[in-house]
């Protein structure tokens, strides 16, 4: 770098060089950067195969369909891509460049599914929904009136209910279990540990299923506490809320500094008052994000509600008695009706669910970035990535 | 607590004495609290074994153990119940591989380009993304794999049997049905599990040593190579762990596979093919039957109990020690 009088002299210093002489900097290199030229490559790459797959599949083949079809291309642009570095690079460019290639599309199959996902939901809820959505209910609404007719406000209700419910038993029981595994020194934390982690990939129709056959059958008759209602079905949701709150309040417990515990105990607070005192107001946005994807995950759960609340056309208010309606329900069963206007109708409260539980994580989100500074959000975000992980 | 005698006692040396914490009541209390969490974590999972069992034991008892080598499940008034689990199993796993063969491929390289190709910024925003995927509903894919992707993958069917037949799975019965396949149930399931495989992944992969990846690096080495030499070498135990968590999920998607299938129970390889079933979606569709066929189901889904909490047992220790640092033989 320091030769530079030797070395032809730069256009830049030269027109720079008025009273003092510059050293000549070499121009920045960007090595991650694409050139030009590799950008007109790929796509002289993905235009070509294009083509030929294209030629191909009219010519030689018939009726392949788009999936085929682009799984063909991109099978023929990678080999493409390959063959073209290796003639320009050699065969370890040429590899790299083929494993950059490959991991960028592995991306792309994860968020163009989403998006897609997501538009279709929208474009097949959204104009159906109207304000009486949230005013009305089923009821008198027969299969093929107008989507527009009724309302899901019997659904959203019982959606509330259900979920605030499970919330009561599965937010005391998750906080106290992740105290227990973070702040005892029980010889039992282990297996609790590794048993929250088994509940959380439980199957949650096996949550369904569970609570039909330890209360519904033994002591359910239509219309009591114990028969098909909204009650049982917020208890099959907390169970399957309940490791959700646990692990992500758990990451949080084991983030807060050993030093704030002990200070706590050195000034002689009991381990209670410490937990009390110290360690919860410290977790109180983690424990508000856990509440958060616990009500997000348990919002959009169907299966153990076939077995438990088991859906109603009308509003039931009352939670204790009776079949309860719920978004996934409305949902569900909407969408399996043979008449147009009920898909129509399930879609508009796919996209109302759909509406909730991505406010629902923009929520978790917001909380979980304010008032935490910069140092302690990198570590939250990985608690929520290992929440998510056997959500 | 213990109390401090402040009484001086001039030069003499303070007797030793033994430093005591006996627990207080709210201690006490405490303990026993969050003992008590533990316990009823430890016992709901018992209980609810148990209690699977119990309901189920009415078709064990009259099945026997043709209720594990039977395919099917005929339950019609009048006859004796037939029910076995054999063809639902089938199904379950079947579906669960097609979706973590593809979803493993596809979750680790996200989670290679987000920890190692790309941006700082990117890599925030694509994290929690695979975190807001996670959150999905499973109910949204069903109905979208249910109404729209279903048929979209009917032709790739169509064309990985035209061509695609010396694969054994891959073969139809002429004439056959291409529509609510278990192909077409496992693609959709992946979607859901993709998200999944790459968190767990993503995160095992950053914690590769950063020391050894500029080693590989400085040494000359391409960023393939660096990643194939160090990245993946280090992260074999995430993968393996997090495909078993993945599996763990497909086992048990209940959902989509119950609006996609048409819960049919059949022994079959032949994936491409009109119907099938699962247990989890079986046992949806079924809710609310007579006690015979609610016994069945109880049975059934005792077997999926088991088959996913093992699923999950071995996924979390194979997970826990590659996050300890140890390496993973497998």
């Amino acid at each position: 770098m320091t030769a530079v009088e030797d070395a032809p002299v730069d256009l830049r210093s030269t027109t720079v060089a008025g009273d003092r002489p510059e050293r000549a900097r070499p121009s920045r290199r960007r090595v991650a950067v694409k050139t030009p030229t590799e950008r007109l490559v790929t796509l002289g790459c993905a235009l070509n195969s294009f083509l030929l797959v294209w030629l191909v599949a009219a010519r030689l083949t018939s009726g392949m369909g788009w999936l085929a079809f682009g799984l063909v291309w991109y099978a023929t642009f990678l080999a493409f891509t390959y063959l073209t570095a290796r003639e320009q690079d050699g065969p370890v460019a040429a590899s790299d460049r083929l494993a950059a290639t490959i991991i960028g599309s592995a991306t792309a199959a994860l968020v163009v599914p989403f998006a897609w996902l997501i538009g279709y939901i929208v474009v097949r809820g959204a104009p159906a929904l109207r304000f009486g959505f949230f005013l009305h209910d089923q009821a008198g609404v027969r299969p093929d009136d107008p989507a527009t007719a009724g309302g899901g406000a019997h659904a959203i209700v019982g959606s509330l209910e259900q979920v605030s419910l499970a919330l009561l038993v599965s937010l005391p029981l998750g906080l106290l279990t992740a105290v227990f595994l973070n702040e005892t020194r029980s010889r039992w934390r282990r297996p609790v540990r590794i048993l929250i982690d088994a509940m959380s990939g439980l199957p949650s129709i096996i949550a369904g299923l569970f609570i039909y056959a330890i209360l519904i059958i033994a002591f359910g008759h239509e219309g009591e506490l114990f028969g098909y209602d909204g009650f049982m079905a917020s208890l099959a949701l907390s169970i399957t809320m309940l490791p959700t709150i646990t692990r992500t309040v758990e990451v949080v417990l084991r983030l807060i500094p050993g030093g704030l515990r002990e200070s706590a105990l050195a000034l002689g607070s009991s381990r209670a008052r410490m937990v009390w005192s110290v360690v919860l107001p410290t977790a109180r946005t983690g424990v508000t994000t856990s509440v958060v994807l616990g009500i997000a995950r348990a919002v959009g759960e169907t299966a153990p509600l076939l077995f438990t609340s088991f859906g109603l056309n009308y509003m039931n208010a009352n939670p204790f008695s009776f079949p309860q309606e719920s978004l996934p329900l409305f949902v569900f069963r909407n969408v399996q009706k043979p008449s147009q206007a009920s898909i129509d109708r399930g879609f508009t409260g796919a996209f109302v669910l759909l509406l909730v539980v991505l406010s629902l994580f923009a929520l978790a989100r917001l909380v979980g970035r304010d008032r935490t500074g910069s140092r302690r959000r990198s570590a939250r975000r990985r608690s929520a990535a290992t929440s998510k992980e056997t959500p | 607590m213990t109390t401090i005698d402040a009484a001086p006692t001039g030069r003499a040396t303070p007797e030793r004495r033994a430093v005591e914490d006996p627990p207080t009541r709210v201690d006490r209390i405490f303990g026993f609290a969050t003992s008590g969490a533990g316990v009823v974590v430890f016992g709901l999972l018992v209980l609810i074994g148990t209690f699977l069992v119990l309901r189920a034991n009415r078709t064990f008892d009259s099945q026997g153990l043709d209720f594990f080598t039977r395919v099917e499940w005929r339950t019609e008034a009048g006859r004796p119940a037939e029910i076995g689990v054999l063809g639902l199993l089938a199904g379950t796993v079947i579906v669960a591989l097609i979706a973590v063969t593809i979803a493993v491929p596809v979750g680790c390289m996200a989670a290679l380009y987000i920890t190692t190709y790309a941006h700082a910024r990117l890599r925030g925003i694509l994290t929690s993304f695979v975190d807001l995927l996670a959150a999905v509903p499973s109910l949204l894919y069903g109905i979208w794999g249910f109404l729209f992707l279903g048929n979209q993958i009917v032709p790739l069917s169509r064309w990985l049997n035209r061509h695609g037949s010396w694969f054994p799975p891959f073969r139809t019965t002429p004439e056959a049905q291409l529509t609510g396949s278990f192909f077409i149930a496992g693609v959709v399931v992946s979607l859901m599990v993709i998200p999944i495989i790459t968190a767990v992944t993503r995160e095992v992969f950053a914690q590769a040593p950063a020391g050894e990846k500029e080693a590989a690096l400085a040494l000359g080495g391409s960023q393939w190579g660096m990643v194939r030499r160090v990245v993946l070498p280090f992260g074999r135990g995430g993968i393996v762990g997090g495909a078993m968590l993945g599996l763990g999920r497909a086992l048990g998607e209940t959902i989509a596979v119950t609006l996609l299938l048409s819960q049919t129970p059949k022994l079959s390889m032949r994936i491409l093919e009109n119907g099938g079933g699962t247990i989890s979606g079986f046992v949806a569709q079924r809710a609310g039957s007579d006690p015979v066929t609610v016994s069945g189901l109880m049975a059934a889904g005792l077997v999926l109990f088991v088959l996913t909490l093992l699923t999950n047992l071995v996924a979390s220790t194979v997970i826990a020690r590659s996050r300890s640092g140890a390496g993973v033989d497998a």
